[in-house]
């Protein structure tokens, strides 16, 4: 009876663990489904290199490489932002900050990434945007500029937490070995051990960028919407979330516009596999190096 | 397993019972949202047993909806296409228009801006990119901030066809998503010019008047003003019971009491 049991339980796990698996792979075939007929509808290298998007126009144009640009603007300059405040942060919580400030700033940088999307919109279109328009004095504020700051602080968290996690996994002894070097403190710092959490900290920034071009609320309200190829970071633009965002509702199933929007989704996944599988490549070599793995 | 068993029970109950009771669900124009809203309450108000939902997202999602059968009373700022007939007859359903209510479509600029009247030309050269500044239409040297809504937006469609005869909006025009987000952003930019449904306008923002005519119950109603246009609510084929008994709810004086109040304009 016990067996029976122990075995009923166990089934019900490994199809409970291989359900996400299910889904991962419904999604992966139902976007390559939906994205295919777009590409023999347009011809391929219209789509990918065409500059205008006017989906509902008679005759539409479904040229993406405006939207592919805008999300790698707005993403480079999400990392200006988030790069040096996440490592900074990370830097201090795990080297310079006492045990009882650790145990409060480690979680309140985190509570950042817990605040909903939408409300990163509000604050961005209301009060961010509207003061980038009047510190630069440029016709709006909703731009690639505005998009790339709260995007920039919404990364955050993510980069600070891992990067933090990195930096805790380097052993001691490798510290105490450059001390007894007669290094100091900074010789310490930036020759043993941001080296030895290198790794670490580019996957949090790899996986920071992931987040970033993924976002979507944010984007669609504060990065204006103008579907151009961007020339400057003060120009209002449309990355390809907030375009599927915008326009999915309205896109007649089984229409070109309608497969288009799906081979956006397409070109968003291999963006973020290619990304979240450099992470982990990185990660699994920075265990290896720390002699971790074995 | 038997509390388990009484629990699901119980729920399987409840949903059942959700099944009989009159429900009646609307979906579509974001436009049309506040006039169904308070229509809905009302109505709820006054018939106890009626249980009415409503949904936003735009006139073309309100329409897939009624075809796909997930909404009784789809919303529309615009007329149903013909492709949307075609997809429908091949379903089955029999789309039925019904007028609710008119709706102006108001050209909004910023409280600073000196410009308070432009053509028709005017507005259609400045949203096809032909206007850059608003020293051209008689304002000072500043560059005109072209707001327009997505794609997805019935006011989109419907600006399309009054306001450029169906010419392109410019592409480095700013896109919002609701017409709150449009009054928003023209508020908070000085050179901005932006459209939204007469129900949006307010004290935040200056309507420009179009030929000389404002935005006013009159003048959309008598369709002197350039920019206006009926509101629709469609249903499957002639609407019965509950379904009818709400639209002619809406187009009694009460419900057009309530059409006045949200800021458009009633049909008498």
């Amino acid at each position: 009876m016990r067996s029976y049991k122990e075995l009923a339980i166990k089934m019900l796990f490994t199809v409970l663990a291989f359900s996400s698996l299910v889904f991962l792979a419904g999604i992966v075939f139902v976007l390559f489904k939906e994205s295919i007929p777009a590409i023999s509808e347009i011809n391929l290298f219209d789509f990918l290199f065409g500059k205008y998007w006017y989906p509902t126009f008679e005759p539409a144009e479904f040229g993406v490489l405006p939207l592919i640009l805008a999300s790698l603007e707005v993403a480079v300059g999400a990392l200006f932002v988030c790069v040096p405040l996440g490592i900074g942060s990370a830097l201090y919580v795990n080297e310079l900050a006492s045990a009882s400030q650790k145990q409060i700033l480690k979680p309140l940088i985190e509570t950042l990434a817990s605040i909903p999307s939408i409300i990163y919109g509000f604050f961005g279109m209301l009060i961010v945007a509207p003061f980038i328009q009047k510190l630069f004095n440029i016709p709006t504020g909703l731009c690639a500029f505005s998009a790339s700051v709260v995007l920039g602080v919404m990364a955050i968290p993510t980069v600070a937490s891992i990067s933090e996690d990195a930096l805790s996994f380097v052993p001691n002894s490798f510290k105490e070995a450059s001390y007894s070097l007669g290094a100091n403190r900074w010789q310490t710092l930036t020759k043993v051990v941001i080296p030895a959490a290198a790794s670490g900290i580019s996957t949090s920034v790899i996986l920071g960028m992931s987040r970033i071009v993924g976002e979507t609320m944010t984007v669609l309200m504060v990065s204006g919407g103008a579907a151009v190829i961007p020339k400057s970071f003060f120009d209002p633009v449309r990355p390809m979330t907030a375009t599927i965002a915008a326009e999915m509702g309205e896109a007649a199933v089984g229409s070109a516009h309608y497969h288009c929007l799906f081979a956006i989704g397409l070109i968003l996944f291999l963006i973020t596999l290619v990304f979240n599988a450099l992470a982990e490549a990185i990660s699994r070599k920075y265990r290896i190096k720390l002699g971790l793995d074995r | 397993m038997k509390k388990i068993l009484a629990v699901v029970l119980l729920a399987s109950a409840i949903f059942a019972a959700d099944a009989f009771a009159a429900k009646i669900t609307l979906e579509g124009s974001t436009t049309l949202l506040p006039i169904a809203q308070r229509a809905a309450e009302e109505y709820m108000d006054a018939n106890s047993s009626a249980n009415i939902t409503v949904r936003g997202g735009g006139s073309g999602v309100g329409v897939n909806s009624l075809i796909a059968g997930t909404c009784d009373i789809a919303n529309a700022s615009r007329a149903i296409k013909d492709s949307e007939i075609q997809t429908a007859a091949s379903k089955g359903v029999k789309p039925k228009a019904f007028v609710v209510a008119m709706d102006g479509i108001a050209v909004i600029v910023n409280n600073s801006n000196a410009v308070s009247e432009l053509s028709k030309k005017q507005v259609s050269d400045i949203y096809t990119g032909k206007i850059t500044s608003w020293s051209q239409v008689g304002g000072k040297n500043e560059r005109i901030v072209v707001v327009s809504r997505d794609s997805a937006s019935g006011t989109f469609e419907a600006f399309g066809e009054l306001a450029l005869n169906k010419q392109k909006v410019l592409s480095g025009a700013l896109m919002q998503a609701s017409n709150q987000a449009i009054v928003a952003t023209v508020s908070k930019t000085p050179g901005a010019i932006g459209y939204v449904g007469v129900g949006y306008t307010s004290p935040q923002i200056k309507a420009v008047s179009i030929e000389g005519v404002d935005a006013n119950k009159e003048t959309v109603l008598t369709g002197k003003y350039a920019y206006s246009r009926p509101l629709f609510m469609y249903t499957n084929g002639q609407p019965k019971g509950e379904i009818k008994n709400f639209i002619d709810f809406l187009l009694s004086a009460d419900g057009q009491k309530i059409v006045e109040e949200e800021g458009f304009v009633p049909l008498q």
